[in-house]
């Protein structure tokens, strides 16, 4: 049933990317917890506006989960406290009354704050132009049921391809690394027929445009399949390293 | 006809048009591409999909979206799923019923031909989004899966989970991706377009606001290409993205392009209800539901009453007392009837006091008898013999959960009630605008060189879209139809040197945007952006939704006039202009909504019949169904834009020489 929350909210502001930045309080009354986090935003800044002050700047768009546009570091954790939610679909039943909630932008070098809780995740993008595609002009195409596919293996292509994109992973990365975005395409495009032909090349590029980008190293701790709002699992990187080690050992380059 | 408007529709019989069509279209040598430049606005189905593909012909190719990546625009929350005629399931699909389906669901609003070619290029579609490793769902035996939709009576949809919109879409950006690391897409993300170029009359480009500085750019191409989607958030509640908005398409209606139906708005039947006055947007459940949710209201007032006030709850209401009112009105299609007569529906029995929670504007959609069914199915499948109750509601409910399980947690999610032990609560809401810019055959609107793809035109879904033809639309302009008829205008473009963007009329179409942006900087008033737009979408809620009529649409139009006064007067947008500043896109877009709602209420009042989602009250039979007058109204309305929110109507009469058109019968 819908209640009534008293909050203590901390959000980072920062101007602009040259900024320095630094938390501000917000106290916020009469917050119903049929209301999403972003409703609870979109409260604030009502109010911000009225008073003359600032808005605070967020990325969001769809607002059901699937665009990705999101990205709130709550209390510690990229999307907040519950499993498996983007920020737009976490709702403020899953707060207490009279709670401080802490709020900041994804914390990673290669994802730098632009404003407020905005930050440039431009990375990804550029890692995808390297290899996340199977490279078919349009009209090329055969009939669509010409290669018949395991239901099992398209279902396990269909989860790394469910991928959104926030860069939850990156942001819970004790290391930013990016192994878990990454990994999910890869794997994708590896778990199909029409991924094979450049399945060795894809891995390479990607992987060597991950790094430039500045993204760490995994070191297996796991919390980006934890705090994955959508569950994209572990098993993905270990088909992309061994993917990879594959590449490595047989490439001419 | 009158003379402004050419529809270039090729001569021959339905069937060879296109195909003739498309193998007679001027060319451009391969040479000659690499000089030509193409703007493309818009980075979703129909925009990614164009870009990719103009990119491998050879064009030289700039994208524009306003979301911080290309991945992240509105296709992707699509979630039911694609349509094409492949009948792969054996059930008498063809090109043609696809096309008749689509001309009948569109209550005989929209053009034979470009819907016949829709159909066409469908099962291209299909095989392109397979070969880029779009991962749809299958059966066992490795083959593509497909379900139904509302408006057929065949299984034509292909789909990936719930999530259809969001591979397809991914299919798309990974062929955009790859021109742009190839270097022959420049992206622009986190770009706003404000104006558009053009040079005697013919458009030669764009200015774009870079959101994350604040600057205005001026950007040349020989032809622009608008594939901005709809204009649903002009109600401010709908199942749009927040950001989704008609500025670019409004700001080309402003410099002369037709906005052809702007009244037809689909409003979707299965839908969130809202919980308050905080609600930021609604959240659409899938239409696929409906092949196993069955949509029923108590048959007593008693009970209903009692639901609303929470005494009772949905599953004490025993299975005589309840009212599957789709099923009762319209048993050929039942459940599955088209999304317009759907929500119609919904709100009868809601407006008649059935209406199922507090704010009484909800009905079920309940799984429990299909579950039992694929229980039951899933235990003899298994060998078990003498199942128990439980036993047969656990194996139903992991049916349910391995076809709707994403829907289901998002419904959980929201609502915090669990949609596997109580049936869901829905009701209709803005989802889709079947009208946009007016484009010719060639998708190219009445600008010289500016055309519009996908929801942003208004061309192949009438007066109502079918269920999972808007991904099918997008895709097919963008695939397989621009980059064909694009060929007509661009060969005689091969002697036009790329305008400098000095050019006065970029510097004129510059300070315009500049002048805007300053006007409201400058108001420095009381009142926020959102406060406005609320403020709008309820009066087109009210007046120019579900249900229209004559004395709604005029009041409606003096009370925008009045907003629209207000809220130039009193608008208060924080922060600067040279920044990132969301609270001044904002503005920007409500202040084209503030005129295009005007213009919607116009159309709608202009159109004194009822068709598709357009239903005006005075004009319905005894049983409470649309009555169309196609004497009188057989044609598409594209308003041409006059300086102080003046329009004109031009009249485009459609000709149906292959469908006999009827009375749209679900019953």
């Amino acid at each position: 049933m819908e209640n009534n929350l008293n909050l203590n909210l901390k959000v980072w502001r920062q101007k602009n990317a040259k900024d320095k930045g630094g938390f501000e309080e917000y106290k916020l009354s009469e917050i119903s917890t049929d209301m999403s986090f972003l409703e609870m935003f979109d409260v604030l800044n009502e109010r911000l506006i009225v008073e003359g002050k600032d808005p605070v700047a967020f990325d969001h768009d769809c607002r059901e989960g699937i665009c990705g546009a999101c990205s709130m570091f709550i209390n510690g954790r990229p999307h907040g406290p519950k499993q498996a939610v983007t920020t737009c679909q976490l709702h403020m039943r899953s707060f207490k009354d009279g709670e401080t909630i802490v709020v900041e932008p994804w914390r990673a070098e290669p994802f730098p704050v632009i404003k407020d809780l905005v930050v440039d995740r431009s990375a990804f993008d550029r890692i995808m132009s390297a290899g996340g595609f199977v490279s078919i002009n349009t009209g090329n195409a055969q009939d669509a049921n010409a290669i018949p596919i395991s239901k099992e293996n398209a279902d396990e292509a269909f989860a790394a391809a469910a991928c959104i994109g926030c860069g939850a992973c990156v942001a819970a990365c004790k290391n930013a690394s990016a192994m878990l975005f990454v990994s999910a395409k890869v794997s994708q495009f590896a778990l199909l027929p029409q991924g094979q032909p450049e399945r060795s090349a894809r891995v390479m590029e990607m992987v060597a445009q991950m790094d430039n980008e500045g993204f760490g190293a995994c070191t297996n701790t796991g919390a980006c399949s934890a705090e994955c709002p959508k569950e994209i699992s572990l098993t993905h990187i270990a088909r992309m390293n061994r993917d990879y080690l594959m590449a490595e050992l047989t490439s001419n380059k | 006809m009158t003379s402004k408007l050419d529809s270039k529709i090729p001569e021959g019989n339905l069937e060879q048009k296109w195909t003739k069509y498309r193998s007679t279209v001027p060319l451009v040598n391969p040479s000659n591409k690499r000089s030509l430049e193409i703007i493309i606005v818009g980075s979703g189905l129909a925009g990614a999909s164009a870009a990719a593909s103009l990119a491998e012909l050879g064009y030289k190719v700039k994208v524009f979206c306003f979301q911080d990546s290309a991945r992240r625009a509105h296709s992707i929350a699509a979630q039911g799923g694609i349509n094409a005629a492949k009948n792969y399931q054996n059930d008498g699909d063809s090109t043609y019923r696809l096309f008749y389906d689509t001309i009948k669901g569109g209550d005989y609003r929209a053009r034979e031909a470009n819907v016949y070619r829709l159909a066409e290029v469908s099962s291209s579609i299909i095989d392109q989004c397979v070969a880029q490793g779009v991962p749809f769902a299958r059966e066992y035996g490795g083959l593509l899966s497909n379900r139904s939709f509302g408006g057929t009576q065949v299984q034509r949809t292909f789909y990936a989970a719930g999530q259809t919109g969001q591979q397809l879409l991914l299919g798309a950006y990974s062929g955009l991706q790859r021109q742009v690391g190839m270097g022959n897409v420049k992206m622009y993300a986190r770009h706003e377009m404000l104006e558009v170029v053009t040079i005697d009359g013919v458009c030669r480009g764009i200015i774009a606001r870079d959101l994350t500085t604040g600057k205005l750019e001026r950007h040349f191409g020989h032809a622009v290409l608008l594939g901005t989607g709809g204009y649903g958030n002009v109600f401010f509640l709908s199942t749009n993205a927040m950001g989704s908005n008609v500025t670019a398409a409004w700001k080309a209606h402003k410099k002369g392009a037709m906005f052809a139906n702007p009244c037809f708005t689909q409003i979707h039947p299965t839908c969130i209800p809202v919980s308050g006055d905080h609600q930021s947007k609604l959240t659409l459940m899938s239409e696929s539901l409906r092949n196993d949710g069955r949509i029923w209201v108590p048959k007593n007032l008693e009970d209903a009453k009692a639901l609303r006030e929470n005494r009772i709850k949905p599953n004490d209401i025993k299975e005589e007392n309840r009212d599957y009112y789709l099923e009762r009105r319209y048993p050929a299609f039942g459940n599955l009837v088209p999304r317009d007569v759907a929500s119609r529906a919904a709100k009868e029995r809601c407006d008649a006091g059935f209406g199922v929670n507090k704010t009484g504007e909800a009905v079920f959609l309940d799984f429990a008898f299909n579950t039992l069914r694929y229980g039951n199915m899933e235990a003899t499948k298994k060998g078990i013999h003498n199942p128990s109750e439980a036993q047969i509601i656990e194996l139903g409910r992991a049916v349910v959960k391995e076809k709707y399980g994403n829907l289901f947690d998002m419904y959980q999610q929201i609502t915090g009630v669990n949609p596997y032990e109580q049936p869901m609560m829905i009701y209709p809401a803005v989802h889709y605008t079947m009208g946009g810019l007016w484009v010719d055959y060639n998708l190219m609107t009445n600008v010289k060189g500016l055309y519009a793809l996908g929801e942003a035109n208004f061309s192949d879904h009438g007066a109502n879209r079918l269920g999972a033809s808007a991904l099918m639309q997008g895709l097919a302009d963008g695939y397989f139809v621009i980059p064909y008829t694009i060929g007509s205008y661009l060969n005689n473009e091969i002697r036009t040197k790329a305008i400098s963007t000095d050019h006065e009329a970029f510097v004129e179409a510059e300070n315009k945007v500049k002048a805007t942006i300053d006007h409201l900087m400058g108001v420095k008033g009381t009142k926020s952006v959102d406060y406005f737009h609320k403020k709008l979408g309820l009066i087109m809620w009210n007046q120019c939704g579900m249900a229209r009529n004559a004395e709604g649409l005029k009041k409606a139009i003096e009370e925008i006039k009045a907003l629209r006064e207000e809220f130039w007067n009193n608008v208060r947008v924080p922060g600067e202009a040279n920044e990132m500043n969301p609270e001044l896109e904002k503005a920007g877009r409500v202040a084209d909504f503030l005129e295009l709602g005007e213009l919607m209420c116009k159309d709608a009042l202009m159109r004194e019949e009822s068709c598709g989602g357009h239903f005006r009250e005075e004009y319905q039979t005894e049983e409470g169904e649309a009555m169309r007058d196609d004497d009188n109204f057989k044609f598409v309305a594209a308003w041409e834009y006059f300086e102080g929110n003046n329009w004109e109507m031009n009249k485009e009469d459609l000709i149906y020489e292959n469908i006999k058109i009827a009375q749209r019968s679900y019953k």
